[in-house]
């Protein structure tokens, strides 16, 4: 008999406890089978978050570590530095990249560290129940925004990649989606583009930023969210390569 | 031996520490302790290790948090305000059981303060620091030649019980020169790093985390962790006492409070008054036996502290009433002198040889 689909290796055999329609699974999976491709399962540490993904460790079987919300940048510069020779990311949320963990991208980044980062903006924190981020789009409806997120006085939604993007030391930055089966392609593709810079020894950081749907604190089916995210959410984060040194 | 050379103390506990091993040193500028990163920015390439120079003290300490789950001896210095930003990568590193070396050459508090030296943080630094029921080791030099001996020390007992050992100097420790011998000594067994996360290759996956959300399952790790601590004050509580025995007043003074207080004791022993003192060397775990042990004859206690009273604390709980204590503390970069130390111990002293 033929197997033509398969648990990646890299990926373990366990339920999630992540909501219906989430779309940290769909990312856990593409992570894994870039891993698993590229045959680094024995050299990569990942990193996980303050927020919804914060146990990934239960679902991505390499070596992990959990850290303060935030400072997962940091904490893969003390990694990759120490050990140059291992393929190190780290999987962060809007709230955790955008917000908290601000100053830690950035000069990652602007120190040009030799990390990949897997930046998954929902638009909300999940783990604290749908509280605004960053990434909230103007007019959005959470739990700390009742009457839709305002410009004035909440800001407009940060479109850190593009911040990103200027930095001499950020070398790869590509916003990606998992709305849509050719969506899920072009995301897993970045993914290990990402990784792959990185065994390559090339000289910076790469981002691969993911539009991820969040149906509960969006209040939509799982259906709707990933409308919502092509219709509503590509308009103010466009899809596409912000930046491509190879 | 080696030889003795000329050095401040930020410059000797910066080569102590690459003579012990460290394999990456990250750090975010501050005075009194500038001179380290500066040291460090050179001679650790020259070494082939690492120096970053972070954005903040926030990433220094998660950037240490990083090197050491991977199994490399790494550390920070800092001051006492950026100590305080450290404080939440502190507690990170008690619940990951991570091992690292933090040095604090204390500046006057609180807030910005200015760049005196004081002894302000002494709370901070024994009681955690940051949230949850933990604690760090804490060591507290007096000499330029003890800031050296201490860090290979340190790096031992942060790799034995896989926690924080805090290096609690000051500003006039950091920035004072004194010959120091900088020997390279050999290592004590070290228990191996099987924990560390060095890619999950002929083995299952290594996880380091502090989030224990079943239940129970963190007050385990709480249970686990007091256990080590108590293993902790029973092997390595350290101090130093001079001319306790005979003496009607007992000195209770670290760091360099405690080279002052020698100097006062010395002058009121000639002026024919019995004066001692007792220098924790540990301010976490604190001497208590050997301080409760003094209080059973029949003396005074005076505690100097460059601060309005922290240790002293610690003292009056060692002694539980059995003795009095008295306070003299300057706050604020205030240094106590040896004459203001020697009046304190002629107010307290009852009778003369």
């Amino acid at each position: 008999m033929k197997t033509v689909f398969k648990r990646t290796s890299s990926l373990k055999d366990t339920q999630t406890h992540y909501c219906p329609g989430c779309g940290h699974g769909l990312a856990h999976r593409l992570l894994a089978e870039a891993i698993d491709e590229l045959g680094i399962h024995d050299r990569t540490i990942g990193i996980a978050p303050v927020g919804c993904a914060v146990l990934a460790y239960n679902y991505l079987d390499v070596d992990m570590i959990e850290v303060a919300h935030g400072r997962a940048p940091a904490v893969a510069t003390g990694m990759k530095r120490t050990n140059p020779d291992k393929i190190i990311f780290s999987y962060q949320g809007d709230g955790d990249l955008a917000a908290i963990g601000t100053a830690e991208i950035i000069h990652a980044a602007h120190r040009a560290e030799q990390i990949t980062v897997i930046f998954i903006n929902n638009a909300v924190f999940g783990m604290t129940g749908g509280q605004m981020a960053p990434t909230t789009l103007l007019g959005q409806v959470t739990a700390t925004t009742p009457q839709g997120r305002q410009s004035n006085g909440q800001g407009f939604p940060l479109q850190i990649s593009e911040l990103l993007a200027i930095l001499p030391g950020a070398i790869y930055v590509e916003r990606c989606s998992v709305y849509n089966p050719v969506q899920i392609r072009n995301a897993k593709k970045a993914i290990k583009h990402a990784f792959e810079l990185q065994l390559n020894g090339a000289k910076g950081l790469s981002l691969v930023e993911v539009l991820s749907p969040c149906p509960v604190y969006w209040h939509m089916s799982p259906a709707k969210s990933m409308e919502w995210i092509e219709k509503e959410m590509t308009k103010v984060f466009p899809l596409g390569k912000l930046k491509d040194i190879a | 031996m080696g030889e003795r050379i000329l050095m401040c103390g930020n410059e000797a506990l910066s080569e102590a520490a690459i003579i012990a091993g460290l394999d990456a040193y990250f750090g975010y500028p501050i005075t009194p302790q500038n001179e380290i990163s500066a040291y460090m920015s050179r001679r650790m390439p020259e070494e082939g290790k690492v120096f970053v120079q972070s954005e903040s003290e926030l990433a220094a300490i998660n950037m240490v948090f990083g090197a050491s789950a991977t199994g490399k001896r790494s550390m920070t210095t800092s001051s006492s305000p950026g100590i305080s930003l450290m404080q939440e990568g502190i507690s990170y590193l008690a619940g990951a059981e991570l091992p690292a070396v933090v040095v604090n050459v204390m500046r006057g508090g609180p807030g910005l303060g200015n760049i005196s030296p004081s002894q302000g943080d002494y709370f901070q630094a024994t009681r955690g620091g940051g949230h949850g029921d933990y604690r760090t080791i804490v060591l507290a030099p007096s000499s330029v030649q003890e800031l050296a001996d201490f860090m290979p020390l340190a790096f031992d007992l942060a790799d034995i019980y896989r926690m924080t050992v805090l290096i609690l100097a000051d500003g006039i420790l950091g920035q004072m020169m004194e010959p120091v011998v900088l020997d390279k000594k050999p290592k004590p067994p070290l228990p191996a790093k099987d924990w560390a996360l060095t890619g999950a290759k002929q083995r299952p996956q290594n996880i380091v985390r502090s989030l224990w959300l079943k239940d129970g399952a963190l007050e385990d790790l709480n249970y686990k962790l007091q256990e080590k601590y108590q293993q902790v004050q029973k092997n390595e509580t350290r101090c130093e006492q001079y001319m306790v025995d005979d003496a009607d007043v007992v000195i209770v003074a670290y760091g360099i409070v405690a080279r002052i207080a020698i100097s006062a004791i010395n002058k009121a022993r000639q002026e024919g008054i019995w004066a001692g003192l007792i220098r924790p060397i540990t301010l976490w775990p604190f001497p208590t036996e050997q301080i409760s042990k003094a209080a059973e004859e029949l003396r005074i206690f005076l505690v100097v502290e460059m601060s309005c009273g922290q240790m002293v604390d610690d003292v009056n709980l060692a002694i539980a009433g059995k003795a009095p204590v008295v306070f003299h503390g300057r706050p604020g970069g205030g240094v106590p002198s040896a004459d203001e130390i020697l009046e304190k111990i002629r107010q307290l002293t009852v009778r003369k040889k």
